[in-house]
């Protein structure tokens, strides 16, 4: 990681005195080692609070809807698969790309700091990383837990370690880790199961749900200029909860809309304070798309038709929710 | 003082929940929040925070608080309370009794909320003393002893016994309800378990935080500086820091219009939401840089120029593990913090 940001850290400061940009969003230093924040710097002299590390997860796309409206070029950090996201924001129009010079940065798989407290690891003070392990020093002892079990979510099914977009690179070039993990295995898990166990299932999980909207607000396809469940005359506006239809409905109608749209780069699934698991929503939808419209990953171009905004004569029938068990 | 062996808190719990309600951390989907306790419930009474907070109790997420029936030309309004129930919530930590104090200066002062009072009244509150604190937390900032918590009765656990003690009339006439589950404790059988914690909460890094430069009087220095722009650039403007906090108190009244009548009902809001506060005029935040602002400017300047002092944060560091951005108070605190002097 040392490697990396180091190379990051140079690209950066040529781009941002070369006037190649005029400021950059990455990442700043946190409170302990596990919280950066994203932040705008305004210039080469400005980056010593700049980091690149392991707790980089976040994906700084969205934010480029308001910078690259703003006079002047952002230098944007993005992992290998938050560039999907500003390609999807492009092609929806949201982001104006030739304000935005895109960094590409080398992502070997980002940590999530929830998993490693699940694991029972408390007072957390460092971490050291030492290949596929990692050595947690804490004000209860050390602890030393395998790489790969406290990958993000996102990270542990890695969609790509190639960049759908890029001005420039920021890479190592060494080998990079294994091939990940399926990413529709919990899917096809959920598919299997009685519709009774699927919906026992759910409800358990979005029971759980405070409406805070932080997986909307995330959300790179939620980019609507005002919600309409934040909006009063909508006549749906809703701040809480109020019976288990919502707690149910608010997520199901989200993952509908961003459908054909969602890149799944997992943002929602990591800043739900409650662990919901939404990304499996998402992952269905991709799934069937997938499989009535041939492979499709959202982001991975500006200018293709989206499979639910397309029509071919070779798409799938209504009647096919017969033959997968639908109606009644 | 009183004790029970660990292995027959199953007994306690059973005999708290005869004649009441009885709220605990307990497991669900993998999170643990407040919820009923069944002799089925899961438990989790060694997690350190709940997601949510326990002002659940007292001052929960919804509520509805009258209904509107129209006939005619005539309009009759409905008191939709129910009769209130004695309750108790237990394993509540340091931090979270602490909150109720807070939630108390601003729902007891006139006009008195009756629906939170009312619950206030009905619930008796068993605290837990922290043993294993985690790096996020600072309660101690605040003046809170997460060894020595509030409540009507403080529990400690250690060396295989829950050590209990009643600290209010109500937590004595409870006491009183299950004592036939305990023998006699000294209090000297806890110190070398509080000693051993002490050292370690002197190891928490942020248990010398200071808070210096935010007090009542510090409007003029802090509402325009210029930091609160990098300090709130990247906020998403999602609810998460407010509703994950134990001393957030504000709420939206709304009227839902069930087809045959309204139901009134309120339910927390978020000063980060973008209608926040929202009048026939508009919005007086309009931008996410004043909605950020609004937060902290409460909890460390506003609350104390109208409660004598008090902060309206207690320290459980529960933004600081939930914030989608990592952005929160400590940030916000040593970032506009005056250095003391040295």
């Amino acid at each position: 990681m040392q490697r990396i940001f180091g190379i990051i850290s140079e690209k950066a400061k040529q781009l941002l005195s070369d006037g190649t940009c005029d400021r950059m969003i990455g990442w700043k230093r946190g409170e302990f080692f596990y919280d950066p924040t994203p932040a705008v710097f305004s210039g080469a002299g400005d980056l010593e609070d700049f980091v690149y590390d392991g707790f980089c997860g976040s994906n700084l796309s969205k934010y480029l809807i308001q910078q690259s409206a703003k006079e002047g070029k952002i230098l944007a950090l993005l992992k290998p698969c938050d560039t999907y996201s500003l390609n999807q924001l492009v092609k929806e129009h949201r982001v104006r790309r030739e304000n935005v010079y895109v960094l590409g940065v080398e992502c070997r798989g980002m940590l999530d700091i929830d998993k490693i407290r699940a694991l029972g690891v408390k007072g957390i003070q460092s971490i050291e990383e030492n290949g596929d392990q990692l050595t947690v020093h804490t004000l209860y002892g050390d602890k030393t837990i395998e790489r790969s079990e406290v990958l993000l979510e996102k990270c542990r099914c890695c969609k790509s370690k190639e960049f759908a977009t890029q001005d420039d690179l920021a890479v190592t070039g060494e080998p990079m880790p294994e091939a990940p993990a399926d990413r529709f295995d919990m899917v096809k898990k959920l598919e299997a199961m009685t519709p009774d166990e699927r919906f026992a299932f759910w409800r358990s999980e979005l029971s759980k749900c405070i409406r805070c909207n932080a997986c909307r607000n995330v959300c790179p396809a939620c980019s609507c200029v005002k919600c309409v469940f934040d909006n009063d005359a909508s006549g749906v506006a809703s701040k809480a909860n109020t019976d288990t239809f919502e707690e149910n409905m608010f997520h199901i109608i989200r993952a509908f809309h961003v459908a054909g749209r969602c890149t799944d780069c997992g943002e929602c699934s990591r800043v739900c304070p409650q662990h919901i698991p939404l990304h499996l929503l998402n992952r269905k939808f991709i799934k069937d798309i997938n499989e009535f419209y041939g492979e499709y990953q959202a982001g991975a171009d500006t200018e293709s038709r989206g499979p639910l905004t397309d029509y071919t004569t070779d798409d799938v029938e209504p009647s096919v929710v017969m033959q997968r068990g639908g109606g009644k | 003082m009183l004790k029970l062996a660990i292995d027959r808190l199953p007994e306690l719990f059973a005999g708290l929940a005869e004649n009441r309600a009885l709220y605990l951390p307990t497991e669900q989907a993998g999170q643990v929040e407040y919820g009923p306790w069944t002799p089925e419930a899961k438990v989790r009474l060694d997690a350190l925070n709940t997601v949510k907070s326990a002002k659940d109790l007292f001052f929960p997420q919804s509520e509805n608080l009258m209904a509107f029936k129209t006939q005619g030309k005539n309009i009759s309004i409905l008191d939709t309370r129910k009769e209130p129930q004695p309750f108790v919530i237990f394993g509540v930590r340091a931090c979270d009794a602490a909150s109720f104090d807070i939630l108390d200066r601003v729902f007891l002062a006139e006009p008195v909320d009756s629906y939170y009072a009312a619950r206030r009244e009905q619930g008796t509150v068993i605290t837990r003393a922290c043993f294993e604190p985690e790096e996020s937390c600072f309660c101690g900032v605040f003046g809170i002893d997460a060894l020595h918590p509030a409540g009507d009765i403080a529990t400690w656990e250690t060396g295989g016994f829950l050590y209990w003690d009643s600290l209010t009339d109500k937590g004595a006439a409870l006491t009183e309800s299950v004592s036939g589950l305990f023998d006699p404790a000294d209090s000297n059988e806890l110190a070398a378990a509080i000693d051993r914690a002490k050292a370690i909460f002197e190891k928490l890094p942020l248990h010398d935080l200071s808070l210096n430069g935010f007090d009542g009087d510090a409007t003029a220095r802090l509402f325009d500086s210029p930091k609160w722009q990098e300090l709130s650039q990247s906020c998403i403007g999602c609810g998460t820091c407010t509703f994950v906090c134990p001393t957030c108190q504000c709420y939206d009244i709304r009227d839902y219009d069930t087809g045959h009548g309204i139901q009134r009902f309120r339910c927390w809001d978020s000063c980060m939401y973008s209608d926040f506060t929202k009048m026939a005029h508009g919005n007086p935040r309009t931008t996410q840089l004043e909605r950020f602002r609004q937060r902290f400017m409460h909890k460390l300047v506003y609350f104390p120029a109208n409660n004598d002092g008090a902060y309206s944060c207690v320290g459980c560091g529960r933004c600081l593990t939930k914030c989608p951005i990592s952005m929160n108070i400590v940030k916000v605190i040593k970032t506009l913090g005056v250095k003391e002097d040295v």
